[in-house]
């Protein structure tokens, strides 16, 4: 007969020795209790990793990365050595005009140095994933506010947990389990039924599926719903019988809910990002929760995709003052989005030159985006094959972080790990952190430094 | 290399040389009583000669930076330069950049700064910051205050253990000392709280500031810290907060300073920080008034105690604190963009844009308590100036309050002439205080004092065998009247004739000339080991169920700070 076989694995038992407490290098939850049982220098098996930290371990060596290539005249990527490379890599650095550097949320801090170090002495764009993703969360954060708590505060303190617009348990399957909602805090010691979870979202998610409640207001009626909760809080009465597919008594039900949570934390998404009010919308929720401090006590968190996403825009306002889409071409940094991010860039056809570093801008960037990308010679550094491996023209094989090669990254919160060595990298391939100083200095060989002010010009503005 | 600056007016405040004409002689990185023929001239004659500045009390790297720096681009865009050959390109104006700090820094002649607030877990952050900033070394202090370990140590008169518990965790988050911020009133703002005075509690730790504080003094004590406990007290910016103030002041007077070796360069056993924004009298902004010459009384009467400033400068700038309740309270006065950030089981932190304006009486009134301090504060080894950079001001503001130090005439301009509201003169006794700091009281409240404050044995002075952190400004004391050239004071500060960091050039006529990165301060103890390891096994258990993160990842890893100026503190001495 047909039909689904439970698979079953038996424990793994064949491994020499167990490194211990390493950081999972995939969601903005940076996991750092994983252990890998490690034989002949593989992984063999992770334990307390989710689905999709364990994946990207066990299944890491499937369309591995191993060998640089370059792509020949007839189109074909063709395996070289790593000197050819990187010369070539450089040498389309050196000569370009517009270069952007894109990426860096699955690498480490210490290879965003090296990165910024090249970006700024030849005058690049540097952007993340922000770009596409929580961009609208960090503009807004710009302009209302940004009234945050560390993981461990929610596992202690919260009793009461929104998600809206993120569907955590596939987003990031282990924020509920090991920070938000099961865990035994210090003020919430049983746990799961200390707090009341609720879904707020379109979606019927299997986040939602978990919730206490589910509020499955209407598709694009993000903003209309949390400016009803606004107004309730500020006493307004409702005159609309039906706000964004919720009748107005269960708005009055949940903002009193809200109202008398001891510690309520938000988790926001995409669903929020890039729906039709985009930044709009998580300023309005930031403003929710601080209108709801009022009452109670409410902090929010954006649940950041990458275990590096928050950690790229925190080491690029420490070193340049901005977050992301910071344009160092005339020698200073520029920040203005919609101009210096990395779509719109591309959709006006402006770099000349592009390197991808962890990541895959052939995978998740629009068509129109991606269009002129195959217009323009690209240097991808990374681990694995993928949409982007197929419009470079450059690959530059690097290592694992968190697995092969060690780094700092920063959690969703903002608190900083350092991502612990396993086992090593494959011989072919390099470390992040060298690809990139290798890059720089070849770079500086083939090119003197553009945009030098001959004599140092202080900003009366700061004077 | 032997360097030798010649005929400079030297004012070495530790040293007791005030105004003297000689010369400062360096070898490498160290000053030296004497040099080769082959020394290198400076010539620097009739030129100020001091120390290179220490700051005691700025936040300059860390968590609550980048929060600020990520959502005030509006900031970053103010003080944006182009790189030069030397300088890479800088940003900000409040929260400048790190290597914009350095520079700033470095230009106004300074060599050291103490950043104020560092939260163990997020420690190593502090610290790549720090490893991005050139030309200082860096002093960052942990904070304690609302550490939940500290609060259970505390009520329970644990002195010992918590002795242990403040060993390992500097050793931990390589720290310099014992920062207390706002005790207990950040864990009730865990729920949405404060406390209020002195003498209230944390919710469920129930325990109060008083103990709180009373505790990691006598710990601070007990381990023969070069620094004394670093306490910001409960009821910042309220007014009516001088009580609370001076009762903290009062509660560490019984409390025996070590006599051990390494403590023996300060006097003090607590230092108040931005005693400005808590000398405040009045009930509400209405008729609030100013506090001030009870503060500088206290301190006047009692040598125990040390204080900076936190002067207001008047400026637009973004106030960050880990006085996080505080800050919620400014948000709901201004309206403005406020952010927050709770970190478990450790502290919190906020921050809110602040518009400090001239025109405005509550701003003025602050901006007159701060002069007030220092112009009544009788002993200048007893008070620093700060600027609480950036809570009251950027700390490019330094020059300007030290030309206003130096000039009553100045200081009376801006009253007669409403540049400043009206309630300088009617809510403080500023109009009356005619007192002008001379270069050797502006050596003493720049350098010397906050050196010796923070218990540093290697700078703040030009005795052989210390580093050869000097400054030299473009002002000859002989022929320059400060009190009546306050922009001459202000442009010669702001921009160095020389400032020399461990014997390299790195400013020349006001402008970076080289880079070096710069160092980590932090204070190792020893002798402890046992008790530490016992205190560690003893949280273990709470540790692995309370925090987010493992143990094994929770410490601050020795690359991270790759240039430590370690100081070794025994226990038994």
């Amino acid at each position: 007969m047909g039909g689904i076989r439970m698979s079953y694995e038996p424990p793994i038992t064949d491994y020499d020795h167990i490194v211990e407490d390493c950081t999972c290098a995939f969601c903005g939850c940076n996991c750092d209790d994983l252990d890998y049982l490690v034989k002949d220098n593989k992984v063999v098996a992770v334990r307390h990793a989710c689905r999709l930290g364990a994946s990207k371990i066990m299944e890491d060596i499937d369309q591995r990365l191993l060998v640089p290539m370059i792509r020949g005249d007839d189109g074909e990527l063709e395996e070289t050595d790593w000197d050819t490379a990187l010369d070539k890599a450089a040498e389309l650095i050196a000569h370009s005009i517009r270069p952007v550097f894109y990426g860096w949320s699955e690498t480490s801090t210490e290879c965003m140095k090296e990165g910024l170090e090249l970006g700024e002495y030849i005058g690049a764009v540097l952007d993340n994933q922000a770009t596409i993703c929580h961009g609208p969360s960090l503009q807004a954060m710009q302009n209302a506010g940004y009234p945050i708590q560390t993981l461990g505060e929610v596992t202690n303190r919260a009793d009461m947990i929104v998600y809206s617009g993120s569907n955590a348990m596939n987003s990031h399957p282990r924020h509920m389990a090991r920070y938000a909602v099961f865990p035994r805090g210090y003020f919430r010691k049983r746990g799961r039924f200390d707090r009341t979870v609720v879904t707020m979202d379109p979606k019927f998610s299997d986040t939602a599926k978990m919730s206490d409640k589910w509020i499955g207001f209407e598709q694009n009626g993000d903003y209309g719903f949390y400016n009803a909760i606004r107004a309730v809080l500020k006493g307004k009465k409702l005159h609309a019988d039906v706000i964004s597919g919720i009748p107005k008594e269960d708005i009055y039900e949940l903002v009193e809910q809200m109202k008398s949570a001891e510690f309520g934390v938000l988790f926001f998404g995409l669903g929020l990002t890039h729906t039709l009010s985009k930044q709009r919308n998580i300023d309005i929720a930031i403003k929710m929760v601080m209108d709801l401090n009022k009452d109670s006590k409410w902090g929010l968190t954006p649940m950041r995709g990458h275990f590096n996403v928050n950690g790229f825009n925190i080491f690029m306002a420490f070193e340049t003052g901005f977050a992301f889409g910071v344009d160092l071409s005339r020698g200073y940094a520029r920040y203005m989005l919609g101009e210096t991010n990395t779509i719109d860039l591309l959709t006006r056809k402006e770099p000349d030159v592009f390197m991808v570093i962890a990541a895959d801008p052939g995978a998740h960037f629009p068509n129109g985006a991606n269009q002129h990308l195959a217009n323009i010679p690209v240097i991808q550094c990374d681990i694995h094959w993928g949409p982007s491996t197929e419009l470079a023209d450059v690959v530059l094989p690097g290592s694992f972080i968190a697995v092969e090669c060690a780094g700092t990254s920063y959690r969703m919160d903002g608190v900083p790990i350092y991502m612990r060595k396993a086992i090593d990298k494959p011989a072919t391939c390099r470390d992040d952190e060298w690809i990139m100083r290798e890059l720089k200095e070849r770079v500086m060989k083939l090119r003197e430094e553009p945009n030098v002010a001959p004599k140092y010009v202080p900003n009366p503005a700061a004077e | 290399m032997e360097y030798i600056l010649k005929n400079g007016i030297v004012y070495d405040p530790a040293n007791g040389v005030n105004g003297e004409k000689k010369d400062v002689m360096f070898k490498d990185d160290i000053i030296v009583d004497s040099v080769s023929d082959n020394a290198k001239v400076i010539d620097v004659t009739d030129k100020i000669v001091m120390p290179a500045g220490v700051d005691p009390h700025a936040h300059v790297a860390g968590p609550k930076l980048v929060v600020g720096r990520l959502y005030r681009p509006e900031d970053s865009r103010r003080g944006v330069t182009q790189k030069t050959a030397i300088e890479r390109g800088e940003s900000g104006f409040s929260i400048p950049s790190c290597p914009t700090t350095g520079y700033r820094y470095s230009r106004m002649g300074y060599g050291t700064v103490c950043e104020a607030a560092m939260p163990p877990l997020e420690a190593k952050h502090t610290h790549e910051e720090i490893n991005t900033i050139p030309n200082l070394d860096i002093a960052p202090l942990p904070l304690f205050g609302n550490n939940w370990m500290v609060m259970e140590y505390a009520r329970e008169n644990r002195i010992d253990d918590l002795a242990a518990f403040c060993a390992a965790w500097m050793k931990i988050s390589k720290g310099y000392g014992i920062k207390i911020v706002n005790p207990c009133g950040s864990e009730a703002w865990g729920w949405g709280m404060n406390v209020h005075g002195y003498d209230d509690s944390a919710p469920y730790f129930d325990v109060t500031s008083r103990q709180v504080v009373t505790a990691l003094a006598k710990a601070n004590e007990k381990l023969n810290l070069p620094h004394s406990i670093h306490i910001h007290p409960n009821d910042l910016g309220h007014p009516g907060n001088t009580g609370t103030t001076l009762e903290t002041l009062k509660s560490i007077k019984d409390i025996k300073k070590s006599t051990a070796p390494t403590a023996s360069k300060r006097d003090q056993t607590v230092h108040c920080t931005h005693m400005q924004f808590h000398s405040y009298t009045g009930t509400n902004w209405k008729d609030a008034g100013s506090g001030a010459p009870e503060v500088a009384k206290f301190l006047n009467h009692n040598k125990y105690v040390t204080g900076d400033v936190g002067q207001v400068t008047l400026d637009e700038t973004t106030t960050m604190t880990a006085d996080a309740p505080m800050e919620y309270d400014l948000y709901r006065l201004s309206g403005l963009k406020w952010a927050n950030k709770d970190i478990e089981c450790e502290t919190a932190a906020g921050l809110i844009p602040c518009i400090y304006s001239p025109k405005n009486p509550v701003n003025t009134l602050q901006w007159a308590v701060g002069l007030e301090l220092f112009l009544s504060i009788d002993d200048p080894w007893q008070v620093c100036l700060t600027t609480d950079h950036p809570n009251a001001g950027p700390f490019i503001r330094y020059p300007r309050i030290i030309s206003w130090l130096m000039s009553s005439p100045r200081r009376m301009e801006m009253i007669e002439n409403r540049e400043v509201h009206k309630w300088a003169e009617k809510r403080t006794t500023l109009a009356t205080l005619d007192r002008e700091y001379d270069f050797n009281d502006i050596a003493t409240i720049t350098r010397a004092a906050p050196a010796r404050i923070d218990g540093y044995t290697d700078r703040g002075e030009l005795t052989p065998g210390c580093k050869a952190d000097i400054a030299v400004y473009d002002i000859k004391p002989n022929e320059f009247d400060p009190s009546k050239n306050p922009e001459e004071v202000e442009k010669a500060f702001s921009r160095a004739l020389y400032t020399i960091k461990d014997g390299q050039i790195v400013v020349k006529d006001g402008e970076i000339v080289s880079t070096k990165p710069s160092h980590t301060i932090w204070t190792n103890v020893t002798g402890l080991e046992d008790e530490e390891a016992r205190i560690i096994e003893e949280i273990m258990p709470f540790f692995r169920q309370y925090y987010s993160v493992k143990w094994n990842n929770y410490k601050v890893h020795d690359h991270f700070v790759p240039n430590p100026i370690r100081v070794d503190v025994p226990i038994r001495q």
